[in-house]
């Protein structure tokens, strides 16, 4: 049921580095690819592995690779997104963390297929230590030869710089990745063109976040077939699902797509004692929530997307009875607004007056025929959102407003005629119910 | 937290041009840079930003429109520990915000100051709401200086905050002793400091999948050798 191969030495004595990673047969892949196969070989074993976008958007990894031009004379360029901000998501830093060599291992093999000589890692700011086990992780692989002038004998030459961002979520927008990474502010592009095409340095570039490079290097070594033995029919291999909040085992499940949320908190000892599962994300806070009656979906791109969510990161935030919906609604939307970089009107404007609205409606001081109507100025704001920006950040942000009053609108409601919010936010924390805090 | 800052010294200069020279295109350093200015510095200085714009054969106000965006970057002193208390959603419903407040009472500040330094204080401490700091696993996560300490409470805040104005020496619960937020910038902008080999490989709540998986003999299918044999 779970099949770890990303997470498979995070519990190795020192796993971050060369030594630990070479020891559990790291870099034989890179050895394999660089005697075996020609860059264009590679990109079809990714290609038919079915491997796609683990950053959110679930794009086919070998096809975005496939769309780089290789008879432009412009130098081409692999950066990956390690920029890991969106709410509830946090596998990348782990595995960072615990073996930054898988990373390294397969941005050398990536860089190799799109015939780039130049990658960049692009971390956020925010993770010191993961910075540090980074920028050692690749001073160790130029040392041993994986990086370089002529790798291995090969002839490709490979430089790799870590490059660490300055607080900002929305360059984990591809395109604003870009214009962060050339040293201007975080704001998105429009496109076409496409990063494909013109990206760092108006050069053709792949952008691809942490985990997809990170399974790279697993594909090349044990062939397309067998990771598309793991998976459903269009979402195939596996991946690393996070599980936060009031469950007994929040942590990294790292399983094949399709595995249901009911499945994984089976094996983490469901939710916390005494308590029922209210709403949830199933990859972030930019994905639809859904609730109980989603308990049996499996959690891959189709089935997802059906029931008008997006698989998204595999973030599942995870909240139970005790959780105010309308708060943690106006606190997701509150961080849009703080985080739209500015550039597009309907985004800038549109998310301030979604706080606005969100926060009257806590506060609860409105008549219900006054609140109905407020209901419906939100759904009409989210309206004048969606789709009318460069980047998907505002279309994130209407995301859990619009489900949410799908799915939990008595309980908007029951904040008007002037009561406030119902719950007790002391219930909800993690040490509600144990007395050692006064 | 002094006011008096020192000037860039011909050292800062050249690892400022050091920066520049690692990037096909010398801006796409800036943000390095500005990191290292910030550690040299302690904020980002007027003289930082026209350092920065030399470098790069840049004007003043394109630097600072860039200083300006990203939220690290500190017009304004912060204290020798840095502290974030998340209050995203994840967070702020499992305490983040009871562990906020209770913080911002015990020293005395709103958001984004620093605390008061007392007689006797070894350091100083500034506080600040963040954003989700990718380890909602850990929730409700604090950062200081930008190492994680994991799974907080109102208590253990206030006496993670006591100790470090105490200058009690104290390690992030996934990694090595806290440095100074000066030291953190400087990482940051590439110069490593050699605590890489510190803290654990992971978290109890990374290895929790994989635990369940080892128990329960699971794992991916078998592929025969690594030459990419097909699997059964």
């Amino acid at each position: 049921m779970l099949t770890p191969v990303l997470t498979e030495n995070w519990d190795a004595e020192r796993s971050w580095t060369l030594a630990s990673y070479e020891q559990g047969g790291g870099y034989g892949a890179l050895r394999k690819a660089l005697a075996e196969l020609q860059p264009d070989d590679v990109i079809t074993m990714v290609k038919d592995s079915g491997l796609r976008g683990r950053g959110g958007a679930g794009f086919p990894t070998g096809m975005k690779w496939s769309f780089i031009p290789q008879d432009l004379p412009k130098p081409k360029y692999l950066v990956v997104n390690a920029d890991e901000s969106e709410p509830g998501t946090c596998k990348d830093i782990p595995l960072m963390m615990a073996s930054p060599h898988t990373l390294v291992e397969g941005v050398i093999l990536s860089s190799y297929a799109i015939r780039a000589n130049h990658a960049f890692i692009y971390v956020r700011g925010e993770v010191l230590h993961v910075v540090r086990r980074l920028q050692q992780a690749v001073r160790e692989a130029y040392a041993a030869g994986h990086l370089g002038k002529g790798i291995h004998g090969s002839g490709y030459d490979l430089e790799l710089v870590v490059h660490a961002g300055a607080g900002a979520y929305i360059c984990g927008e591809e395109t604003a990745l870009l214009d962060s990474l050339e040293g201007r502010r975080g704001q998105p592009r429009l496109r076409p063109p496409f990063p494909a095409v013109a990206g760092l340095y108006a050069s053709p570039t792949v952008v691809n976040n942490v985990e997809s490079i990170a399974s790279v290097p697993s594909i090349v070594a044990h062939g397309a077939d067998w990771f598309s033995s793991m998976g459903t029919e269009k979402s195939k291999g596996y991946v690393i699902y996070s599980l936060s909040g009031h469950v007994k085992k929040p942590g990294q499940y790292e399983a094949p797509l399709g595995i249901t949320l009911r499945e994984l908190l089976d094996l983490g000892g469901g939710m916390r004692e005494g308590h029922e599962l209210k709403f949830w994300t199933p990859g972030g806070s930019s994905t639809p929530l859904l609730t109980h009656e989603h308990l049996d979906m499996p959690l891959d791109y189709e089935a997802v997307g059906a029931a008008g969510s997006m698989l998204g990161t595999r973030a599942l935030q995870i909240f139970d009875e005790t959780t105010c919906v309308v708060r943690a609604v106006l606190r997701w939307t509150e961080f849009y607004k703080h985080e739209s970089c500015g550039k597009c009107t309907p985004c800038r404007e549109g998310t301030w007056w979604l706080v606005q609205s969100l926060t009257r409606l806590e506060r609860g001081d409105l008549t219900r025929a006054e609140g109905e109507q407020m209901l419906d100025l939100l759904l009409d704001q989210c309206d004048h959102i969606l789709g009318r920006s460069f980047c998907a950040l505002g279309d994130g942000a209407t995301s859990s407003v619009t489900s949410s009053i799908q799915y939990f609108r008595d309980e908007y409601l029951s904040h008007l005629d002037g009561g406030g919010c119902p719950f007790d936010p002391a219930a909800s924390t993690a040490w509600a119910g144990q007395e050692v805090h006064q | 937290m002094t006011e008096t800052t020192a000037s860039l010294d011909a050292k800062t200069i050249d690892e400022l041009k050091q920066i520049a020279a690692r990037y096909p295109q010398a801006r796409s350093g800036l943000l390095p840079m500005l990191h290292l200015v910030q550690s040299a510095q302690g904020r980002i200085t007027p003289e930082g930003i026209d350092a920065c714009a030399e470098v790069l054969g840049l004007s003043a106000a394109e630097v600072s429109g860039v200083a300006t965006f990203y939220t690290m970057y500190k017009r304004r002193p912060v204290g020798d520990f840095h502290v974030g208390v998340c209050t995203n959603t994840l967070c702020a419903v499992m305490g983040g915000d009871q562990i906020f407040e209770r913080v911002k009472q015990h020293l005395g500040v709103g958001n984004d100051e620093t605390a008061e330094r007392r007689d006797g204080d070894a350091a100083t401490v500034s506080v600040e709401h963040i954003e989700c700091n990718a380890a909602c696993d850990y929730a409700p996560v604090m950062m200081v200086n930008w190492e994680f300490m994991d799974n907080q409470t109102p208590e253990s805040a206030v006496q993670l905050v006591d100790d470090l104005r105490a200058g009690t020496p104290v390690s992030s619960t996934r990694g090595p002793k806290l440095c100074s937020w000066r030291e953190a910038e400087r990482v940051l902008a590439g110069f490593e400091d050699g605590l890489a080999d510190e803290g654990p490989a992971a978290g109890p709540a990374s290895l929790v999948g994989l635990e369940i998986a080892r128990e329960k003999n699971w794992s991916a299918p078998a592929t025969g050798e690594a030459e990419g044999q097909r699997s059964e």
